[in-house]
């Protein structure tokens, strides 16, 4: 009898951890929220596509005259690109960097705190000579910049 | 990877700077050795939290193209000087480090 109650428990217990798992599976909690889980999917995805429809959702881009990407016109070392993001949206959730002809475009994501400005800036990688895209993520809205890099490794840049 | 992190944070009117540069090799899993020929593993940080009074004021999910030995800036609000600002990072391969420093 005893060991009957303790497998209700148990099977109860494991119940509710799959159900846990179901939920974090479907998307019902989002990375933003669960940041024990890194989004590989995302950073893997070998397209802007890829990444901006699970980070995003369907909700399409607007571009924006009022996010200012910092970045130098050539840049004659690829693998150190300093690269700034400032926007003076107010409210900004996130932002995202990518470059977009890189094998896995996506470089990073900041998520902003209430009190966080609408600022970031950073060094990235880039393959070759490729436009950096910074998104900009305010409630359900999402705002886009770009701007081309060009990438002269060897002095022999076009 | 002790000794990681250095982070400053610094106040100027309302808002506080933080700057960080972290020591890591950022490796993307793409390069190969070039005298073994065999594909170098993939090394790169993947979180990165910063707190404010036990408040997280900023985190960050970076990929593998962010430069070797990261460094970063951002601005928040709400500090004062003499405030503690923590930076937690944690890559791939489950190594991690938090710095602690205070608001200049």
């Amino acid at each position: 009898m005893t060991m009957n109650i303790k497998r209700r428990t148990l099977l109860k217990g494991s119940f509710a951890g799959a159900t846990m798992a179901i939920a974090a599976g479907a998307g019902l909690l989002k990375p933003s929220r669960v940041l024990a889980v890194w989004p590989e999917k995302v950073f893997k995805a070998e397209n802007v596509e890829g990444f901006l429809q699970d980070i995003y959702g369907n909700t399409s881009l607007q571009a924006s005259e009022d996010i200012q990407i910092q970045v130098p016109e050539i840049a004659e070392n690829g693998a150190v690109v300093p690269v700034t993001v400032t926007t003076g949206i107010a409210n900004v959730q996130s932002i995202g960097l990518a470059v977009v002809n890189n094998t896995n475009p996506l470089a990073a994501v900041f998520h902003m705190s209430d009190n966080a400005d609408g600022y970031v800036s950073t060094r990235l990688k880039m393959a070759g000579t490729s436009d950096v895209l910074a998104t900009v993520k305010v409630g359900n809205e999402t705002f886009f910049a770009r701007k081309e890099v060009k990438v002269t490794i060897g002095g022999c840049g076009g | 990877m002790a000794g990681s992190i250095m982070i400053r944070a610094n106040k100027k009117g309302e808002l506080t700077t933080v700057k960080a540069l972290i020591k890591h090799p950022m490796e993307t899993g793409l390069r190969k050795d070039k005298k073994s020929g065999k594909k170098i593993p993939a090394h790169f940080i993947q979180e990165v939290s910063c707190k404010h009074a036990g408040k997280e004021v900023m985190s960050a999910q970076w990929g593998a193209s962010v430069s070797k030995n990261p460094y970063f800036t951002f601005r928040f609000r709400g500090a004062d000087k003499g405030d503690r600002v923590t930076l937690t990072w944690v890559d791939n391969q489950g190594g991690s480090e938090s710095k602690e420093t205070e608001v200049a």
